[in-house]
């Protein structure tokens, strides 16, 4: 299966499976009735088709079986819905994601020292293990929907809404914004990462350390270009600089598969191209361009942030 | 004045003009005019979206290509020059992607690590822009 699938065709969590199987019973059942009216109309336009006796019909095929039909459908998906992942907060991992226009932060909670893990654009959870997943927004509403996983809830600036997630195959698992949320809604998109469960234990120990220390002239002189640019007053990197929010946590930003929510593989040439000019591939993105600065500190800039892995 | 001898001398400088200007549209850097053997053009397309040159750069027919912190490649394929200054040939060009700042210290252009087969492969679907 392609990694990063964004499909309700292809679900890999139970929720979603629940979900497309409703949607084709549903169908199924839609194209069978559909079937047999067309059928009976063209009984019943033939020339010598014989009257029948409309109260019969009306009693039978207008009230008698929809009941039947639709008492069927209900005690069936009351009883399938049963089996969705039950929400409670209670899961033995939590994670929360705010959503702020155009992208996503997520915090872990480090089990080690109970300090919090921020990133962005990136949930990774464990296969099989429910994990509870505080929703939030900062600005207006948006919405989380990873199709192969879940359903989709809001997200709503203050006020805690909440989704258990239980991915059932690793993989990557591409979702975004449901709720059209201003200039670049349809480039808000982020991915979830199902790991083994020990590879998840060993993602977050990687992420819960700090940045790496730059190795080398060049990254030094890479690392002096990001306070250079200012990007600190945006952008954290622990161990470097950590009192801004309003931007993505770059600690770990190397290591991410995708930089601007979703939008650009991340290597060098996309994280060079994305700071010297970030409104011509995402127009209405706060971050303002570096175009002003030479060509070979914004290669040096690329260089320290691809190493943050 | 002989005038039989300007007319001699005018009509061999004309003839030298005339096969000096022939000379220029047979030179080597003629190649480009053909099409590119060194790769294939259609993978070249695929690592180019897959690369996602179009953070920096607009190239046709390429989806959410229309960065604009490096050139426009949209006739790229009729340039003359690479980043304004490398003669445009296969060999320079198959060595700018390759490593880009090593042709031009201070270029915004970073080496993205790929293979030299990449490179060609790229070159090819880059020479097919005019």
């Amino acid at each position: 299966m392609n990694g990063t699938l964004q499909s309700v065709l292809h679900p890999a969590g139970l929720d979603a499976a629940v979900i497309s199987q409703f949607a084709w019973v549903l169908f199924g059942a839609g194209t069978l009735i559909f079937a047999a009216v067309m059928a009976l109309l063209v009984l019943g336009l033939r020339d010598n088709a014989t009257p029948l006796r409309p109260g019969l019909w009306i009693a039978g095929a207008g009230v008698a079986f929809p009941v039947l039909v639709l008492s069927v459908l209900l005690v069936w998906s009351t009883w399938r819905s049963a089996r969705l992942v039950p929400q409670s907060p209670n899961a033995a991992l939590s994670i929360s994601v705010t959503a702020r226009m155009w992208w996503w932060e997520v915090r872990y909670r480090d089990p080690g020292s109970g300090r919090e893990i921020v990133t962005a654009n990136e949930i990774h959870v464990p296969v099989g293990q429910a994990v509870y997943v505080g929703l939030n927004a900062s600005d207006v509403i948006h919405s989380l929907w990873v199709p192969a996983l879940s359903g989709k809830p809001d997200m709503i600036p203050g006020r805690v809404t909440g989704l258990t997630l239980r991915a059932e195959r690793p993989g990557v698992y591409r979702g975004q914004c449901a709720e059209f949320c201003g200039a670049k809604h349809a480039r808000m998109a982020l991915h979830v990462v199902a790991l083994a469960p020990d590879a998840f234990r060993d993602w977050l120990q990687r992420q819960a350390e700090p940045a790496r220390k730059p190795q080398g002239a060049l990254l030094e002189r890479s690392r002096a270009a990001f306070l250079e640019q200012r990007c600190q007053s945006c952008h954290t990197i622990r161990g470097v600089a950590e009192t801004a929010r309003r931007g993505p946590d770059l600690t770990h930003v190397g290591s991410r598969i995708r930089i601007g929510a979703g939008l650009l593989r991340t290597h060098q040439g996309t994280l060079a191209g994305w700071n010297a000019d970030p409104l011509a591939v995402k127009p209405g993105v706060f971050m303002p361009a570096a175009a002003g600065s030479d060509g070979e500190s914004l290669r040096a800039l690329a260089a320290y942030l691809e190493h943050l892995r | 004045m002989s005038s039989p001898g300007i007319r001699t001398a005018s009509f061999a400088l004309v003839l030298t003009c005339a096969l000096l200007l022939s000379g220029c549209s047979k030179r080597e850097s003629d190649d480009y005019r053909q099409p590119y053997q060194g790769g294939d053009a259609a993978t070249g397309k695929k690592l180019v979206t897959q690369y996602q040159c179009g953070a920096c750069h607009k190239i046709p027919n390429v989806a959410g290509a229309g960065g604009l912190a490096g050139p426009d490649l949209e006739k790229f394929g009729r340039l003359s020059y690479i980043a304004g200054g490398i003669p445009n040939d296969p060999p320079r060009l198959v060595a700018w992607l390759l490593d880009p700042p090593a042709l031009k210290p201070g270029t915004i252009m970073p080496a993205m690590g790929m293979t030299e087969q990449e490179a060609r492969h790229m070159a090819a679907y880059l020479y097919t822009l005019r």
